[in-house]
This record gives C-alpha cells, sequence and structure tokens, in this order.
C-alpha cells in the first residue's frame, strides 16, 4: 500500500491549475469559434453537441407530454380532440424514446467520460463519431419536419397493418426519420465496443474498469445488435405502405404478429439500453459517494452483460394477449423474471456499498439515491407485468404507462441528470449551487412520484391507455398526475438554469471536488484536449482508495 | 494489486510504431462489429422469409419456379469471382505490389458492375413477365397473394443486397483513388484489407440468398 501511495497518478507533480484565475489551454477555450464546434472530432466536445440537441429533442416530447397532462385534467375532450392527442403521445413515444433516452447517457456522458475513464486521448474513430452526431441530427430533423407535415397517430410502437395501411398520416417520412438515426445508434455502438476493447491505458485491465465502462459496454452490444433489426422492419412498414404490398397486412396473405416480434426484438432491449447506462452513473455516484468501493464489483459487471443478453429473449412479453401462442407466453413470462436476478444484485450491491460507507448527501447522490428507489419500483412492477394472468388485467392499461414510466423516466432521467450534476465540475470546470441542486433533485423526486404512482391504482382499476377523454371517476387521479407534471416540468427547468448559470458565475471547480476516484478526476477541470498531459497509467483496481494521502491529496486542492 | 509484468516502469506516450500496430487492430475490430450489425440486419430479412415459406410452402416454391435461375446462378459465379479478385488485391496489395493491386481492384469493380447489370436485366425481365406487385403483377395462378409475398421478399432482399454491393464497388474506387493520391501513406495495403472484409461479407449473403430464393422449388 505505501509504494501505491508513492505511484504518480497522473498530474499530482504538475501545478494545481485551479488556484490559477487564467486557465492553461483545455477542451473548451482552445477555441471559440463555431467552425472548431462543428467540425470537431473531439469526443468531449461531441459529448456537449449531443448534449445540446437531445435537451432540445427532450424540451419538444415535454411540450407534447405537459399538453396531454393538460387535457387529462378533465374527463372530457376540451382541450384537444381525439385526433390531435394521439398524436401528440406518438410524438412524445417517438421523440422520448429515440431521441433524447436511447442516446441520452451514452452519447453525452458516455461520449465525454469512456475515453477520460480508460486512460485514452479520444474514441477509437473520432471522425465516425462526430457523423453519427451529424446522421442523429438528420434523423431528427426529418422526424420533426414530419411533426410539421401533420403529425403522426400510430404510436410510437408502429403497428401494422394501421401503421402501413389505414393510417393517414406522415408515417413514412418518421420511419425515415427513425431509421436515419439508427444509423447513429450503430457508429456509436461499434466506437464504444473497439474503443473498450484496443484503448485502454497501460494497466488499465478489464477487471479493472468503472463500472460506468462496463455498463456502456453491455449497452453498445445492444446497440450494434438489436438496432438494424428495427432499421428492418420499419423499412419493411414503409415498403407495404408506400407500393401498397403484402408484407404484415393479413388482408394481403402477411402476418401482423411476425411484426410485433421484430419490432419487440428490437425495442424491448432498447429499454435495456436506456437503463444500463443509467446503472453505470449510478455505479460511479454511490461509490464516490459512499467513499467506498463498489461491492462486489465483478457482480455488478457481469450483471450489465447479463441483462444485456437475457434482455434479448425477453420481447414476447409485450405480446401476451396479441395472439401469440400461450406456450410462447409462458417461456417469455419465465425468462423475463430472469431479468430480476441480475437486476437486484446490483440494487443490493448498491445497497451493500452504501452500508456502513462515509455518506455525503451532494446533489448526485441524491439523484442516485432516487434511481435506487424508483428503479426498485419500476422494477418490482416489471415482475407484475411479466406475469401472464395479471398482465391479462392490467394490458395497456395506465397501470403499464406507469410502469415503463418509472425505468424509462424515473430511473432513466434520473441517472442522466445525477450524471450532468456529478461530472459537471469535469465538463464545465465550474461549480454549481449546491443548494438549488439538491432542491430540483428533490423536487424531481416529489414531482414524478406524485406524477406517474397515481397512475398503477388508476391502471389497476381499469383505465385504458391512450385516450384523451375517460370516465369521470377516474378523474382525481388524473388530477393528482397533472399536478404532479407540473412539479416535475418545474424540476426539469430548474438545472437548465443554475447549471447554465455555472457556467459564467460559478465558482472554478477543483480537478476532484468528490474526492472520488477513477482516471477522469486525476486530469484537469476541464481536461485538456489530449485528456492527459501525461501519460496515464493505472496500477490500481477500480475505486480503490490507496490511502488517506492520496485522495486528500488529489481532492483538497484548493 | 500487483503491478503487471508487461507495465511499463514508468509511465509513457506509445510509440509511432505502438499506434500504427493499434489502429490496424482497431480497424480490424470496428470492421468486424460493424458487419455483425449487418448480419442482424439480413438475418432478420432472413426470418421474415422463412416465417412465410413455412406459411405458403406451395406458394413460395411456385413463386421461385417463376424467376430466372440460370441468371442467378451466372450471377453467383460472377460474385464468386469477384471475391477470388478481392482476396488476389488484398494479397498483393501486402506484397507491396501496388499496380497489380490496383489492377485486381478495377477487375473487382467490373465484375460487381457486371453482377448489377445482369441483376437490372433479370429485374426487368421480371416486369415484363408481370411479376413486380405494387407496379406490375399480372400472375393469376393459384395463391395469387402469397406468391406475391414471396415476390415482394425477392425484391426487397436481392435489392437490399444490390445496395450494399454498390456501396461496395464505390469504397474500392474510393481505396484506388486513395491510394493514388496519397501513395505513401503509413500502410497502404489496410483500406484493401477492411474493404475486402465487407467485400467477403456480401459475397457470403448472396451465397444464402441464391439457394433461399431460386433453388427452394
Amino acid at each position: 500500500m505505501s509504494e501505491m501511495a508513492s505511484e504518480p497518478l497522473g498530474r499530482e507533480e504538475r501545478t494545481p491549475v485551479s488556484s490559477s484565475p487564467r486557465r492553461p489551454k483545455n477542451y473548451l477555450n482552445t477555441s471559440y469559434t463555431a467552425r472548431s464546434w462543428l467540425l470537431t472530432t473531439d469526443h468531449k466536445r461531441i459529448g456537449i453537441l449531443y448534449m445540446i440537441a437531445i435537451t432540445f429533442f427532450f424540451a419538444v416530447g415535454g411540450i407534447a407530454a405537459t399538453t396531454m397532462r393538460l387535457e387529462l385534467l378533465t374527463p372530457y375532450g376540451d382541450l384537444v380532440g381525439a385526433e390531435t392527442y394521439n398524436k401528440l403521445f406518438t410524438i412524445h413515444g417517438i421523440i422520448m424514446v429515440w431521441f433524447f433516452l436511447i442516446p441520452s447517457i451514452p452519447t453525452t456522458l458516455g461520449n465525454f467520460l469512456i475515453p477520460l475513464m480508460i486512460g485514452a486521448e479520444d474514441l477509437a474513430f473520432p471522425r465516425l463519431n462526430l457523423a453519427s452526431w451529424y446522421v442523429f441530427m438528420v434523423g431528427g430533423f426529418v422526424t420533426m419536419a414530419a411533426v410539421i407535415f401533420g403529425g403522426v397517430d400510430t404510436g410510437w410502437t408502429f403497428y401494422t397493418p394501421y401503421s402501413s395501411v389505414y393510417s393517414n398520416t406522415a408515417v413514412a417520412l418518421v420511419i425515415v426519420g427513425i431509421v436515419i438515426s439508427g444509423f447513429s445508434s450503430i457508429f456509436t455502438g461499434i466506437n464504444f465496443i473497439v474503443t473498450i476493447h484496443k484503448m485502454r491505458a497501460p494497466g488499465m485491465t478489464w477487471f479493472r474498469m468503472p463500472l460506468f465502462v462496463w455498463s456502456h459496454y453491455a449497452t453498445s452490444l445492444i446497440l450494434v445488435l438489436a438496432t438494424p433489426v428495427l432499421a428492418l422492419v420499419l423499412v419493411l412498414v414503409g415498403i407495404e405502405r408506400v407500393f401498397g404490398v403484402g408484407i404484415f397486412d393479413p388482408s394481403l396473405g402477411g402476418d401482423p404478429l411476425l411484426f410485433q416480434h421484430l419490432f419487440w426484438f428490437y425495442s424491448h432491449p432498447a429499454v435495456y439500453i436506456m437503463i444500463l447506462p443509467g446503472m453505470g452513473v449510478t455505479s460511479e455516484i454511490v461509490a464516490a459517494f459512499a467513499r467506498r468501493r463498489v461491492f462486489g464489483y465483478t457482480f455488478v459487471a457481469f450483471a450489465s452483460l447479463a441483462i444485456a443478453i437475457l434482455g434479448f429473449l425477453v420481447w414476447g412479453h409485450h405480446m401476451f394477449v396479441s395472439g401469440q401462442s400461450i406456450y410462447a407466453g409462458m417461456v417469455f413470462s419465465v425468462l423475463s423474471f430472469l431479468v430480476a436476478i441480475p437486476s437486484a444484485v446490483k440494487v443490493f450491491n448498491w445497497t451493500a456499498t452504501m452500508y456502513k460507507g462515509d455518506i455525503h448527501f451532494d446533489t448526485p447522490m441524491l439523484y442516485a439515491l432516487g434511481f435506487i428507489g424508483l428503479f426498485t419500483v419500476g422494477g418490482l412492477t416489471g415482475l407484475f407485468v411479466a406475469s401472464l394472468s395479471f398482465d391479462v388485467h392490467v394490458h395497456d392499461s395506465y397501470f403499464v404507462v406507469a410502469h415503463f414510466h418509472y425505468i424509462m423516466v424515473g430511473s432513466t432521467v434520473l441517472a442522466y441528470l445525477g450524471g450532468i450534476h456529478y461530472w459537471w465540475p469535469k465538463i464545465s470546470g465550474r461549480l454549481y449551487s449546491a443548494w438549488w441542486g439538491r432542491f430540483s433533485a428533490i423536487l424531481i423526486f416529489a414531482g414524478f412520484n406524485l406524477t406517474f404512482f397515481p397512475q398503477f391504482i388508476v391502471g389497476y382499476l381499469g383505465m385504458p391507455r391512450r385516450y384523451y377523454a375517460y370516465a369521470p371517476e377516474f378523474q382525481v387521479y388524473n388530477v393528482l398526475s397533472s399536478a404532479g407534471a407540473s412539479i416535475l416540468a418545474l424540476g426539469y427547468v430548474l438545472p437548465l438554469v443554475y447549471l447554465l448559470y455555472s457556467l459564467q458565475n460559478g465558482r472554478l471547480a477543483p480537478d476532484n471536488p468528490w474526492e472520488a476516484t477513477g482516471l477522469e478526476w486525476q486530469t484537469s477541470s476541464p481536461p485538456p484536449t489530449e485528456n492527459f498531459l501525461e501519460p496515464p497509467i493505472v496500477t490500481h483496481d477500480a475505486y480503490e482508495r490507496p490511502s488517506a494521502t492520496i485522495s486528500s491529496s488529489t481532492g483538497g486542492q484548493p | 494489486m500487483t503491478q503487471t509484468t508487461t507495465q511499463p516502469a514508468t509511465p509513457a506516450w506509445p510509440t509511432e510504431d505502438e499506434k500504427l500496430a493499434r489502429e490496424r487492430e482497431v480497424n480490424a475490430l470496428g470492421m468486424w462489429v460493424f458487419l455483425a450489425s449487418e448480419i442482424m440486419l439480413f438475418g432478420g430479412l432472413f426470418l421474415v422469409y422463412f416465417v412465410y415459406r413455412f406459411r405458403y410452402p406451395a406458394a413460395f416454391a411456385e413463386g421461385s419456379s417463376e424467376l430466372n435461375m440460370w441468371l442467378g446462378a451466372l450471377n453467383t459465379a460472377v460474385l464468386l469471382t469477384s471475391s477470388l479478385t478481392m482476396a488476389l488485391a488484398v494479397h498483393q496489395a501486402r506484397g507491396s505490389s501496388r499496380k497489380t493491386a490496383v489492377l485486381f481492384m478495377l477487375l473487382t469493380m467490373a465484375l460487381g458492375l457486371l453482377f448489377l447489370a445482369i441483376k437490372g436485366y433479370e429485374y426487368w425481365q421480371d416486369y415484363q413477365e408481370g411479376l413486380v406487385p405494387g407496379l406490375n403483377f399480372t400472375y393469376s395462378g393459384a395463391e395469387q397473394q402469397a406468391v406475391a409475398l414471396f415476390l415482394v421478399l425477392y425484391f426487397v432482399m436481392t435489392a437490399l443486397h444490390a445496395l450494399h454491393l454498390s456501396i461496395g464497388i464505390v469504397m474500392v474506387g474510393v481505396a484506388i483513388v486513395w491510394g493514388q493520391i496519397r501513395p505513401f501513406a503509413h500502410d497502404p495495403a489496410e483500406p484493401v484489407e477492411m474493404i475486402g472484409l465487407y467485400w467477403h461479407f456480401i459475397d457470403i449473403v448472396w451465397v444464402f440468398l441464391f439457394p433461399v430464393l431460386y433453388l427452394l422449388r
């Protein structure tokens, strides 16, 4: 241990940069031109480009959701009619799934942090990385164009034959947009897999990698292997629609169930594309703010891979009442239950990590704790809907809506925001207001639960999803839900305000404000363009705190 | 906890040679991962085909017999030969006889274009015979719908393959031009090897497409 303590960990011998008012060259101040941003191949800048883009798409999807919640304040269609409501929930789903949740953590934090965490100067394919952002933007704007040309009313699931034959909306255009954005997913996945395999610094063995990197490796496998199937099935829907030929249309000999199988073969693993990076963020935050190593590191790492692999085998649980074989339903039910095992391994290990830890309730930790709570509720209700008999009762009800929002919004968005707050000093070089950070974290947690918990109840009582009007006895739950949504909206706006404010007015961040471990905290805040001024070398296991002297000398700088 | 023996005693940046070696590995792995993605794309399409084949075995056999097997067989020969010339191009590029490599690459492009020409002629023939659902479909035998389903899948599968082949031809062309512009690049053989991997993949897809579409009668 004492030998370890004297080991240079990256930049200790250099003068601390954060003490001087004028900063040395870093990736932000190296150039200020628009061209230097739009043609950058620096993974950190591309991460920022993605961050701006998905914030925009999140706002678009959020406005659609807000309008829906306003409409559902009363049981009658007084704000929007049926057709507009259908278009609202469709665009909300499409934008949020493909243009916010799927890219959220991987393309922003993953892009920014994976090379830093493994001690690389960039991703394996920097130009491909930039290309993925442009492809993503083209896909996004084509999809937005479809909204301008009248919108889409199929739901984000595009079930045939409605989407391919009967819907009179801009289905083909929106399909083009989603398929284009799929290429960006595949590019990102390839980049991460190759980077993690080949770009690790000396001493950074597989089992010294931060769990954030493991979870992104598992995510990338899904991105690469599932996305092409979605592209294929959507292209087939488009061909059926544009040429009027039969592929899935039952009146022309096609099989709509085949569409559902292929669609969910992508779209169920897509849920794990959203949640796995969030689990990675949570592992990092819990270890940092409990000042402890992650309990059962290897199990948490392999749990990510197990979730990715099992995730490919459970798609049929979306089709329990679609007319698939009852025996297939039983198999899919059992396999879906198996996903609970690696998920529970993670939850228990995060809890065990905190046990007897030196817990600091900073903003990121509040988000991580919120993540664990919401993920537990979302995951356990996942077992409810994976049970054949119970699913028949709640299928297509608000119970399902509440379940997947707990996973996708509650967990993924909290992890995303937690990650942003955790790494913000590294990304921006500034500290934000700790009080406002904690306040908005609590606000979001409260607003989220008020929005979606009543939906479990009202769904169990029988309120179906995707309707603009409902029976009057359900109103009280919907009023609660809409009230929660307004709190949630405020909670989302606040971080945008105080984080942007901190860019100009925040205190300068030290290199390691949280006394965290990991290579990304050993370079300066913000990092130089080449990430490390001295060649990084790794001599410790992940989250290992070799001695008190090291952690205070790297973390305690003014 | 203990340092592994491969670690340098003092931290050092990788040398230029190490960087080049890593770049080769990185590019090769990137291409393989991309091809894994492509396998899932075509795999999904084959799945759709076989689901319907099991549902309408007679109609699919009937639809298959409407296709021109001999043109398909000719195209198989053309494409397999192009894989040979591609492999020879890679071999020559590695052996640093650049001129021969370029010659084989041009030959590969020519064979690829020949394949597309034959395929185009076949499509035109199908159109004349009224075998194109959605545009000109005059087939009036038994199980008309299921035969149309077969033909739709035939066109989707072969068109997707042809699209990939076209991209491959363009890539070979770009590699030739790039090799002329930067003849002293650190490793001129590398792009040829990467494109070779992709080319062989397209070839293998056809090796499955041909029997599935033309021979299973």
